[in-house]
This record gives structure tokens, C-alpha cells and sequence, in this order.
């Protein structure tokens, strides 16, 4: 389904939940909001689906107002972040319930419900009542009761935030490629960006109320147009100036508004940043000199803590290198930074490596 | 056995029938039909409280407290000794009914009322979003549920009423204690004639609580405990 958003607003009392936020999505894309608990995502979900009411704007399903229509002839599916299961229905029933108004046949309805019992690996279990499923299987029967009616649009919130680490995982996997077989539009909420990035065509930022930034995955990590985002989407180190950072000295002039250089933003991406002896570094001119403060575990790298000149930065380093010890004097080379100031935001790499390649 | 043993066995026994018969002629079907009734009143009162629409939140909150705060004694004998000299003569059984009714419908109106809205909103949403109109989702899923909740409270409700019934015996109906009275009248043993009455009572109340357990576990089967 085409849809497209329009200025929409949404208070609470005093409490403005969803401010001025527009944008358009594609028939067939999974969409991910991605932000910070309490920022509004649900709420802009909520009121796509028509449980809500915009306190003003304007939501158009294939080009067409449904601001006034009630949830039940929007053509959506939702699931619910606590699933909402009908408790006094077996899994067979919770999945037809959408069918039975639509007027189908009995038989029609048997056999969509087991194609979507089939569907969701759940063979065998159309008779169990909810509290005999396990989390998991629960939130299979919650996708399954919205998909089945064939909605255009499938809304899905926080939809594995109930489940534990490993189930949720595999969960993602198949969500996504049930959403790509089905080819239905869906939007997801998420607090949980490595779930965003992994599931989503698209995802879309979204703080204190505001549509910080949409893009692809790849595209908002890359490119943050704003600091939220930067800091929000993978680990940043923020600083306040460049100065002492060998290969980024004159960053700040680079901004259009050079008289206010100095209440810029820099953001540097702990992936972004190489750190080692000497003779590891990929292009040791470039190179600053660090102090090494402290080293530790992360599971699948060493996460690294240096001080150069007066800036303290988190920086990642691979667990086939030689172990790094606080103390040890070592070369930091930072590849690029991100750089920000009001509506302005650049992304920057390292001048001396840039010259020094640009040579040979 | 001396002779007045002998007596007031004879009471029991040739009594028993009687009051039985007045049970289940009256007792049985005024408690019957006043709580069929009285739930109906009682559940279009819930919902007209929950519908938002203030004429007639504001119908079923007026109704309610003139019910709740005035005595039941008093309600009966407005409708059957008071109305007549409107023009509106009823018998015993239709005051009866109509007294019994407006009292099951007043107080099972809140205990529906509590029951709904303990029913999660996620449930009225889900019922939505798969394309429920909120006749179909109030009868299909919310009610439904709401049942459970509501069972043990009505049941309490209609237990009350079959001893309530008594009342009526004060606008001539011959039901259960009225006959007990009656019967008292010729024997003079009002000990053994009103307690014969409370046990036939204390019969009906148990058969009531049995079928409560068995409404309350057909209900909540498919409930985690």
C-alpha cells in the first residue's frame, strides 16, 4: 500500500507525543521506527492504524484521507507488542476471527487458517489455547491472526520485545522472510537498532516526537544528517573540537558558517578508528600519537580506550592483534568523522591519508 | 414419643409439601425470571455507562442510585399498593418481577460494568484491527471474557435474590415464606414452621452455588491459573 503522512501532530494534554512528522513509504517496503523508548514511534503506529486520532495532519492511503476511518476499514493488520491474543480462543479460532467477517465460507476459512498455521510452523497446535504457547509461538499466532485477512498494510509494535535474546533473533529472520513472501507493506517499532538494521529496507529515526531521519540502513549509519542519529544508530565518540587530531586540524572550517565553528559537533565512529603499534598502522603519517587507558572484552573485538592530546576515544581492534596494555604508547589513525553544526552535517575523512594516497 | 413430638413431626411433614410447592411454583420462577431480566437491564445500563455518550451515561448513573438508595421493601410497595391510584394496577407476580428486575439490574450493572473494564484495551484493539465492529468485538470477544470475571459476583447477586423473594410475600404473593407464614397462622409453631422455610431456602441457595463452581470452571478452562 502507497502511504503518505502529512504534518502529523499528536498531543497528549500538555504533551506533544508526535510533532509535525511527514513521509511517504513505498507499496511492499518494511519500514523500521527506530528510536528511543517514549519517543513517539508507537503513537505515529497507533495512529496509522486508526487507534489513535491525529490531533492534526493528515494520514493517505493510496492517495486517499483515512483520518476519520476507524481501524476496521483501514485494511490493516496489527500486532501488539503483548500479542493481545484472544484468551478464550484455541489458535484455529484466533486466526480465523479476521475471516469470519469477512464473509467467507467455512471452507474458504479452514483453508487459509491452516495455510497460515503452515505458514507460521505451527502445524498440529490449531487447538491449543494461548497460555499453552510458548512466547514465541505466541507471537507467530499474533502475526498470523493480522496477516491472514490479506491486510495491505501490517503494522507490527516492538513485535519481539517480550522474547528472550536468542528466540528473538531467530524470530527476526523469519519475520523478515515471511514479509517479503506474503509481500505485504509493513511498518515495525523498535527500540533495538541492531534489530532495525537488520530487518528493515528502511528505517526511520525518530526522537522526542520528530522524524530525525529515513533512509536505508546502510544510509542513515553512513550518512547521519543529524547528531541524534549518529549517536543513536552504533557507537560514536563525541568531541568538541578537532584540535590535536592529526589529519582533521582544519576540520571546522570546512562548515558554511565558520564564526560558529566552535559549537560544532564531532562524531567518530569507534569502527572508524585504527589503533595500534607503529608498524600495524595501515598509514602511520596520518597518525596521531595515543596514550592506551584501558582495554576491554566485547565479546568479538577489544574494545580499546586512548587519549590523544586532551580527547579521550573508544576505539575497536581485532582479536588476532597482539593485546594492547594500558600504558602502551600506540598510533591512532582516524579515518573519518562526522561532523555537525545546527542543520549542517559533514562527513569527513582523514586529509593527510587522502593526500598521501591521492600521490601514489 | 410423647405427644407433642408427635405434633410437631406431623407439622413438619404435612408442611413440607406445601412450602416446597410454593418454591418452586413462586420462589423458583420469580427469582428466575427477574434475574433473566435484571441482567438485561443490567448489561444495556453497563454499556450505556461506558458508552461515552453522556444522555445516556448520565440515564443508567440516575438509574442506579435511586435503585442502590432506596430500599427494595419500599420499591415493591411503590409498584404494587402506590401505583394503583395512577391507574397502573399490576398483580403480585408482574410487581414482583418488575421490583426484582429494576434491583438485579441496578447492582449487576456495576458488577457487568467492572467485569468490561477489567477486559484488557489490547483485546477491543485486537478485535478491531482485524476488522470487528464494536458489536462484534463486544459480543465475540470482550463479553466473552468478561463472563469469567462476572460469574462469581452474579452468582452472589441471585443467591441474594432467591432470599429477597421473601419480600414479596408483603405484596400477597404466596410464594415460600408466605405460605410458611400462613401455615403458622392455624399450627401457632412459628419456630418450626420459618425454620423449615430457611432450610428449603438454604436448599435452593446450595443448588445455585454448585451451578456457580460449575459456570466458574467451564469458563475459566481455557485460563492459565
Amino acid at each position: 500500500m502507497q502511504i503518505e503522512v502529512r504534518n502529523l501532530k499528536k498531543d497528549f494534554g500538555q504533551f506533544a507525543a508526535v510533532q509535525n512528522v511527514s513521509f511517504d513509504i513505498e507499496p511492499g517496503k518494511l519500514i523500521g521506527l527506530l528510536g528511543p523508548s517514549g519517543g513517539g514511534k508507537t503513537t505515529i503506529l497507533r495512529m496509522l492504524a486508526g487507534l489513535e486520532k491525529p490531533t492534526s495532519g493528515e494520514i493517505l492511503f493510496h492517495g486517499k484521507n483515512v483520518n476519520h476511518l476507524p481501524p476496521q476499514e483501514r485494511g490493516i493488520g496489527f500486532v501488539f507488542q503483548n500479542y493481545a491474543l484472544f484468551k478464550h480462543m484455541n489458535v484455529f479460532d484466533n486466526i480465523a476471527f479476521g475471516l469470519t467477517v469477512q464473509k467467507k465460507t467455512k471452507r474458504e476459512i479452514q483453508e487459509r487458517v491452516y495455510e497460515m498455521i503452515e505458514l507460521i510452523g505451527l502445524k498440529g497446535l490449531a487447538e491449543r489455547y494461548p497460555h499453552q504457547l510458548s512466547g514465541g509461538q505466541r507471537q507467530r499466532v499474533a502475526f498470523a491472526r493480522a496477516l491472514a485477512p490479506s491486510p495491505e498494510l501490517l503494522l507490527l509494535d516492538e513485535p519481539f520485545a517480550a522474547i528472550d535474546a536468542k528466540v528473538r533473533k531467530e524470530l527476526r529472520t523469519w519475520l523478515r522472510e515471511m514479509i517479503s513472501r506474503v509481500g505485504v507493506t509493513s511498518i515495525f517499532v523498535t527500540h533495538d537498532q541492531e534489530e532495525a538494521v537488520e530487518v528493515a529496507d528502511e528505517i526511520m529515526i525518530i526522537n522526542s516526537g520528530r522524524l530525525e531521519q529515513k533512509g536505508t540502513p546502510w544510509q542513515v549509519y553512513k550518512e547521519p544528517q543529524t547528531p541524534f542519529v549518529a549517536s543513536f544508530l552504533g557507537e560514536s565518540n563525541i568531541l568538541p573540537d578537532t584540535a590535536s587530531i592529526t589529519g582533521f586540524e582544519a576540520a571546522t572550517f570546512r562548515l558554511r558558517d565558520k564564526s560558529r565553528a566552535k559549537t560544532a559537533n564531532i562524531l567518530i565512529r569507534p569502527e572508524s578508528i585504527e589503533v595500534g603499534r607503529e608498524h600495524e598502522i595501515s598509514n602511520p603519517a596520518a597518525a596521531s600519537i595515543g596514550l592506551v587507558k584501558s582495554v576491554q572484552f566485547r565479546g568479538t573485538l577489544w574494545q580499546v580506550e586512548v587519549e590523544v592530546g586532551h580527547h579521550r576515544l573508544l576505539a575497536h581492534r581485532t582479536l588476532e592483534k597482539e593485546t594492547l596494555k594500558p600504558g602502551d604508547e600506540v598510533a591512532v589513525l582516524i579515518h573519518s568523522l562526522h561532523l555537525f553544526h545546527e542543520d549542517e552535517s559533514l562527513f569527513l575523512e582523514n586529509e593527510i591519508k587522502r593526500a598521501s594516497s591521492a600521490a601514489i | 414419643m410423647d405427644d407433642r413430638t408427635q405434633r410437631i413431626l406431623d407439622i413438619v411433614v404435612n408442611s413440607f409439601l406445601p412450602l416446597l410447592k410454593a418454591g418452586v411454583e413462586f420462589t423458583v420462577p420469580l427469582a428466575l425470571i427477574s434475574f433473566a431480566l435484571g441482567l438485561v437491564v443490567a448489561l444495556l445500563a453497563a454499556l450505556a455507562r461506558l458508552s461515552g455518550n453522556r444522555v445516556l451515561s448520565g440515564i443508567a448513573r440516575f438509574y442506579v442510585w435511586i435503585i442502590r438508595g432506596t430500599p427494595l421493601l419500599v420499591q415493591l410497595f411503590i409498584i404494587f399498593y402506590g401505583l394503583p391510584s395512577i391507574g397502573l394496577t399490576l398483580g403480585a407476580f408482574p410487581s414482583a418481577v418488575i421490583g426484582f428486575t429494576l434491583s438485579v439490574g441496578a447492582y449487576g450493572s456495576e458488577i457487568i460494568r467492572a467485569a468490561i473494564q477489567s477486559i484488557a484495551r489490547g483485546q477491543w484493539e485486537a478485535a478491531y484491527s482485524v476488522g470487528m465492529t464494536y458489536s462484534q468485538a463486544l459480543r465475540r470477544i470482550v463479553i466473552p471474557q468478561a463472563t469469567r470475571v462476572a460469574v462469581p459476583p452474579l452468582a452472589n447477586s441471585f443467591i441474594s435474590l432467591i432470599k429477597d423473594t421473601s419480600l414479596a410475600a408483603a405484596i400477597t404473593m404466596t410464594e415460600l415464606f408466605r405460605v410458611a407464614q400462613q401455615i403458622t397462622a392455624t399450627t401457632y409453631e412459628p419456630l418450626v414452621l420459618y425454620s423449615e422455610a430457611a432450610v428449603i431456602y438454604l436448599i435452593f441457595s446450595t443448588v445455585l452455588s454448585w451451578v456457580q463452581g460449575w459456570l466458574e470452571n467451564r469458563f475459566s478452562r481455557h485460563v492459565a491459573k
